[in-house]
């Protein structure tokens, strides 16, 4: 009879690298039927997801097109180099021929146009093409950040804004609704279902259904603040504003997955047992303490698991963008993933789509580090 | 047993093969699923066709419009196009330069009565060719105009830019509409491009410049595009037309029910217009900005793959297609415009007295194919992004500027799109 260790030692490459370094070897008849269950996933997983990422970030250094004739050629950092260069600019005041500033018609300094630098000047290579993001005062002269490309750098801020403010407002939203519904009352199911419903829906069903709430002549919302405040209150175009569009999107999106997390809430509340609350109210604790002291800490891996999930969702904003206002009014509704799309596939630029994607790779891999360290146990 | 087995296998292989010998099968993939009316049409023209001739027998498959283009695109990366294509008109100088599509073998002169924008053509070959056309007009009401004062527009005096815009204040001071005008902007997409760039035209600007398809530079953000983009942004500004975020009911029905006093309309909701305005109702042309009234052109046609194993029996099909019982046909079945005069003619709606009988003049005299190069697909999604920002009130010369560079990057990238660099 062999030893494990010398079993193992015979044992072929794949069989050693698949057990664990301490199981015996008769144990590897299990191993294989392991992988064999898994098999089916990782195939799917290895097909759908792992060949087309490889894929994308292979093209996103070259110029690959989705109809052309033209071969595909490496361009190395071109696409990233376009998605992200960011320089700062100062405008100086126009002056006129004493040397004096000119003001305009309105008191503020006049500053030549920025096309006259950014446009094929010589003397500025550097800025050629590049746009305003934004600009200040500094003094009398005026500092303009400038970049190659402005919608993709809005569809940036614009989806980690989403993505801050919808993490809190679902992520609490969720909690006060688990913790509504966390008793043991009658027909507590049914509501539990009504919360739930819009998670079923598909979300481009609830995006459809949402512009007509948020139609700006007489969408219901509109009616509806008219009724409460008897006629007083002036009708918005919630989605044609770029000031209310994003909240607004912030808002239905919030409402609509609320229901899913509820239930992962429910869960966890569900797991803290009854005799905490009941020894913390023999020690005369108050509901919020109950909350804080017994419920908070008893959610902690649950709270991970909400957070986590939410902004990773929230980063792959793409359907109700798509439906409700196509990344407009000026931008205001721009995403990452609603660029990728567009920019790959209707603009037929691969490359550059699949170069967006990389870069949203990145971004969510380090928020979802970050995440892992700060959340991390520190026991 | 095994021998048996082996002779069946070798039947039934051989078995297709033989029966193909006798008729060739042509696939023909079509846009529009869904509509039974011009599905009908369609097999009752490959039914005439099978039954006229021997060598071929015309297979259809069809899909949604939505999913058309994409079907196409991937069924060219697996090489399995099939030999007659249906290809939306600008789009068409794309898949011919990508090599998807052949030139028509037409005998001579098949198309001398057509309509200009009916006629695909790219690098001096005619590649395609449309059964229809597409028109646009203004939608007014005669009492509407009448009350008002306002001159009623023929095609030789188009309204002049500056009457039009003079008439939509006046009907906007009326307080009778939500809007004055409604050109559409709920209809996102190639709506955008198709009924806004004649404006632009009429200006005298264009979405290229159409000298070299080299550069926008000028065309776009000209003198001419920065007064187009100045009106064009001044019609929402001003509370004249409903923006972006036009609700699309609105865009449906919004003339129908008096919120709108104009709208700019195609030929293909003339008649549900016509049947719920009644007699009261007028197709007018484009108004003149000063370099005449243009609108756009070229609407689906038929064209062949570069793969077909069988050209001369897709161009045989194409060319039994095209004779004029058959547009006509599909004009009285699903109202467009039929490419010949001798179909309008034989049309129910395009014939003298017709109700639509304007459109065929319109497309006739004033239609303009958009851009013509392999770069028409994201061409029009930069012009519409820049047309959507500017209504919304962004700087007209900076979007426009932008979306010249964006085009010109484009064209780059794309080292001329088969354009002479």
């Amino acid at each position: 009879m062999t030893t494990a260790a010398e079993a193992r030692k015979n044992a072929p490459l794949w069989v050693r690298l698949l057990l664990p370094k301490d199981a015996p070897l008769y144990q590897r008849g299990d191993a294989i039927f392991g992988w064999l269950l898994a098999l089916p996933a990782l195939l799917v997983l290895t097909i759908f997801l792992v060949i087309p990422f490889l894929m994308a970030f292979v093209m996103s250094f070259t110029n690959q097109r989705l109809v052309s004739p033209n071969p595909t050629e490496w361009v190395g950092m071109r696409n990233f180099e376009r998605l992200l260069t960011i320089r700062a600019f100062t405008l100086e005041p126009e002056r006129d021929e004493s040397g004096a500033i000119v003001y305009d018609d309105d008191g503020s300094i006049a500053y030549p146009r920025l096309r006259n630098f950014t446009r094929k000047n010589p003397d500025y290579p550097e800025l050629n093409g590049l746009r305003e993001v934004t600009s200040w005062q500094a003094g009398e002269n005026r500092t303009v950040i400038l970049a190659a490309d402005v919608v993709f750098l809005r569809a940036l801020i614009n989806t980690l804004i989403f993505a801050g403010v919808i993490a809190p407002l679902q992520g609490g939203c969720a909690l006060l609704l688990a913790l509504l519904l966390n008793q043991a009352l009658p027909y507590i199911n049914v509501f539990r279902a009504i919360y739930f419903a819009p998670v079923v829906v598909s979300m481009v069903v609830v995006s459809l259904l949402w512009r007509f709430i948020y139609d700006g002549q007489n969408g219901l919302l509109n009616t509806m603040l008219g009724i409460v405040t008897f006629g007083s209150f002036q009708p918005v175009d919630w989605l044609g504003n770029p000031y209310t569009a994003m909240p607004a999107l912030i808002a239905m999106s919030a409402w609509q997955a609320v229901g899913f997390h509820m239930v992962i809430w429910l869960s966890g509340l569900q797991t803290i047992p009854t005799s905490l609350y009941e020894a913390a109210g023999l020690d005369g604790a108050g509901a919020w303490q109950k909350f804080r002291y017994v419920t908070w800490p008893g959610l902690r891996n649950t709270a991970v698991l909400v957070l986590i999930v939410i902004v990773i969702q929230a980063m792959g904003l793409f359907v109700q963008v798509d439906v409700m206002t196509r990344g407009g009014p000026l931008d205001a509704t721009q995403s990452v993933v609603f660029q990728a799309v567009q920019r790959g596939y209707d603009k037929q630029d691969i490359a550059e789509g699949s170069a967006i994607s990389v870069v949203l790779f990145v971004i969510v891999l380090v928020i979802t580090i970050v995440n892992r360290y700060l959340t991390r146990d520190k026991d | 047993m095994q021998r048996i087995y082996l002779l069946l296998l070798l039947v039934m292989l051989l078995l297709p093969a033989s029966l193909a010998s006798a008729q060739t099968e042509l696939s023909l993939w079509y846009h529009g699923a869904g509509n039974e009316t011009e599905r009908s049409i369609l097999i009752g023209i490959i039914d005439d066709f099978n039954a006229s001739q021997s060598d071929y027998t015309v297979l259809l498959e069809e899909f949604p419009q939505e999913s058309y283009n994409s079907s196409i695109v991937a069924a060219a990366a697996a090489g399995d196009l099939p030999d007659i294509i249906d290809v939306d008109g600008p789009v068409m100088p794309g898949w011919a330069w990508a090599g998807w599509m052949s030139p028509l073998n037409l005998s001579e002169g098949a198309l001398d009565d057509f309509l200009p924008g009916a006629i695909g053509e790219w690098n001096g070959e005619v590649y395609s060719v449309g059964l229809w056309d597409a028109a646009v007009s203004i939608y007014a009401r005669r009492s509407v105009l009448e009350a008002n004062d306002i001159r009623i527009p023929t095609l030789e005096e188009p309204w002049t830019g500056e009457e039009f815009d003079a008439i939509l204040e006046t009907l906007q001071a009326t307080g009778e509409f939500e809007y004055a005008f409604d050109p559409g902007m709920a209809w996102t997409g190639e709506w955008y491009p198709y009924a806004f760039s004649p404006f632009l035209q009429s200006f005298g600007g264009d979405m290229i410049d159409r000298s070299t398809y080299l550069t926008a530079e000028g065309a776009l953000n000209g003198d001419a595009g920065l007064a187009f983009g100045n009106w064009w942004q001044s019609l929402f500004e001003r509370g004249l037309a409903p923006g972006t975020s036009q609700d699309g009911a609105d865009r449906e029905t919004g003339f129908i029910d008096g919120k709108y006093a104009l709208q700019w309309n195609g030929n293909w909701a003339g008649i549900n217009t016509l049947d719920a305005v009644g007699d009261d109702l007028l197709f007018l042309p484009a108004p003149d900005f000063g370099s005449g009234s243009t609108i756009g052109a070229a609407s689906w046609q038929f064209g062949i793959s570069s793969s077909s194993m069988h050209k001369d029996g897709a161009s045989a099909f194409i060319e039994f297609a095209i004779q004029d019982e058959y547009l006509a046909a599909f004009s009285d079945g699903i109202g467009l415009i039929p490419a010949t005069a001798g179909s309008a003619a034989m049309s129910q709606h395009y014939s003298d007295g017709g109700a639509l009988e304007v459109y065929f003049e319109l497309s006739n005299q004033q239609a303009l194919v958009r851009p013509v190069t392999p770069g028409y697909a994201t061409l029009a999604l930069i012009f519409e992004k820049a047309l959507a920002d500017i209504s919304n009130g962004a700087d007209v010369q900076d979007t426009l500027d932008a979306a010249v560079d964006e085009i010109d990057a484009d064209i780059e990238d794309n080292m001329g799109y088969g354009f002479e660099m």
